[in-house]
């Protein structure tokens, strides 16, 4: 599949904004000023709306966008879209109030918890949904996207927060994420295309004849198909990226709190964690899609 | 509305004969041509006419070669264009209800105006019958030829599909597969007519004949590589063969 950018831009940041907002509305401890709490609540619904704005990038017609909130029956992109607008309106009363009246409405904190976690998980089901792409197909996506919404919404509110020692939970969190997708990788590699049942073969259902090879492609040059699913080049590094992903996106983040937790500089610090953690992620998220296999490419000559 | 409907009142389709197929391309051409100049907005090409050229297509033409275990490979050609599946997949993604099945003939649209781009539904398909149009922006697919089945102007043999009808081999045939005396029906109970990748699920209504079983030849024939006796030459050819025979 085709990295796009301003997807994986999307689902990263946006991740780590929902995550925050769902330890926030949780009652993570912000005991600070009110310009404090102000600049905490911009960070979180500020990640989650410029990953929601990115997103729009993806498509043709974003003056459109609204139209996207009408199938939530049937379209998990749909429910997403609901799903991310409604936590980002709970979630801004939530701070309003708390700015206000310098008290956290619980009600309100509970609702945008709640509503941040489906958001996430609505996202990761647009690509578990699809028998297309085996690789995605599976329970494990949304557990690896939850997890890093969620690791990556520690490391950031831990960094602003006032949570005591948070160092400890931030490396139990970062460790399960990397545990399930971990899980996920070895699953993705005995999940491609032949290994789901789909080959050449019973594309064409011409297997009862022989083994079957594509001579010549319906045109001379690329079209829609082959630059969006047919996408081959990503994969290149594919092996120097998932170690980029694994060294920033968990084993840096981890040594970060470790220092800090052990050597009691300020928490501030963990920002380093959050950061490096978000760039490791981007790296992960992109061979998410330049990995994958999808049904298609198996009628442009790849098995 | 993105859900699908239980069941259709007609199933309308295509069945396209992988044995008869010449893989001359005209209903891609056809389909093309009809679908630029039709109704809906025209499907678009970036750099028609330069090096890198690419547009949007509802048909494309696959050219395989299958290779049995005991014999010499053969060409199959294989036109693909939307099946306009029962359990459409590219349906049911949809977040704004662009895409949609039609109760009443089972044909899967899509309503230009109300489609973002998004692409999921190309995503969805395992066909790739979806493309997105490079000059509007919005997914284009087959429609079955909804404004010529259906037209009142157009006269009455040409209210078929563009491929259909402009197929030389008779490759490709339409009807309501819902209608067990239809020529569609019967041809699929007679070929033995195929879905695509079935383990998919998503129970196309469009369904592919195989070819029919090649002729085999009886006896291998004389190995060709033996080398067939050459006359001796006279004369001035002989003097030429002998003298070269010399040079080694």
């Amino acid at each position: 599949m085709h990295p796009a950018v301003s997807v994986i831009f999307f689902t990263v940041m946006s991740g780590a904004g929902l995550g925050m907002i769902f330890l926030l509305g949780l009652g993570f401890p912000v005991d600070a000023s009110a310009a404090w709490v102000f600049l905490v609540g911009v960070v979180g619904g500020g990640l989650a709306v410029a990953g929601l704005l990115a997103s729009t990038f993806h498509l043709g017609h974003p003056e459109r966008a609204w139209r996207a909130l009408s199938q939530w029956r049937s379209s998990w992109l749909s429910r997403e879209g609901i799903a991310a607008i409604a936590t980002l309106i709970l979630f801004g009363i939530y701070v309003l109030i708390w700015l206000a009246t310098g008290s956290r409405h619980q009600v309100l904190g509970l609702l945008s918890a709640l509503g941040a976690a489906l958001t996430v998980f609505t996202t990761s089901m647009i690509y578990a949904q699809l028998k297309t792409v085996p690789q995605w197909h599976s329970r494990l996506t949304p557990v690896v996207y939850c997890g890093f919404a969620l690791g990556s919404g520690w490391l950031l509110a831990s960094a602003l927060g006032t949570h005591e020692a948070p160092e400890y939970w931030g490396i139990g969190l970062i460790g399960l994420a990397w545990a399930a997708k971990w899980m996920w990788w070895a699953r993705a590699s005995r999940s491609r295309l032949g290994d789901a049942g789909s080959t050449p073969e019973t594309a064409t259902g011409l297997g009862f004849i022989g083994k079957v090879r594509l001579l010549e492609r319906p045109h001379t040059g690329e079209n829609y198909l082959t630059r969006e699913m047919v996408h081959r080049i990503g994969r290149k590094h594919a092996s120097r990226l998932r170690m980029l992903a694994l060294v920033l996106g968990g084993i840096v983040p981890a040594l970060v709190l470790a220092i800090v937790g052990l050597s009691g500089a300020p928490a501030l610090v963990n920002l380093l964690a959050a950061v490096s953690m978000l760039i490791g992620l981007l790296a992960e998220r992109w061979l998410f899609f330049a990995e994958a296999e999808h049904a298609v490419s198996l009628y442009y000559g790849h098995r | 509305m993105t859900s699908l409907p239980a069941t259709t009142e007609k199933r309308l389709g295509l069945v396209i004969d992988l044995d008869t197929c010449v893989g001359c391309h005209a209903c891609a051409v056809n389909c093309k041509e009809w679908n630029t100049g039709a109704g809906a907005s025209p499907l678009a090409d970036i750099d028609a006419y330069g090096s890198d050229v690419s547009g949007a297509w509802l048909n494309r033409i696959h050219t395989f070669e299958v290779t049995p275990d005991d014999a010499p490979a053969q060409i199959v050609h294989f036109p693909k264009s939307c099946l306009h599946c029962d359990d459409a997949p590219c349906v049911t993604v949809c977040p704004t209800g662009a895409s949609h099945k039609r109760p009443e003939d089972g044909i899967v649209l899509v309503t230009e105006d109300l489609c973002i781009g998004c692409g999921l539904c190309a995503w969805a398909c395992p066909y790739g019958a979806r493309e997105m149009d490079p000059v509007e922006n919005v997914m284009k697919k087959c429609t079955l030829c909804v404004d010529r089945i259906y037209s009142e102007t157009l006269p009455e043999e040409d209210r078929i599909p563009a491929c259909v009808r402009t197929c030389p081999s008779s490759a490709r045939h339409f009807g309501d597969f819902n209608d067990p005396e239809s020529d569609v029906s019967r041809l699929v109970a007679e070929r033995g007519g195929i879905d695509l990748m079935p383990e998919m699920e998503t129970h196309p209504v469009n369904k592919y004949l195989p070819p029919r079983p090649k002729t085999r030849p009886q006896a291998a024939a004389p190995s060709a590589a033996a080398p067939a006796s050459v006359p001796k030459a006279d004369g001035f050819l002989g003097w030429l063969d002998a003298a070269l025979d010399k040079l080694g």
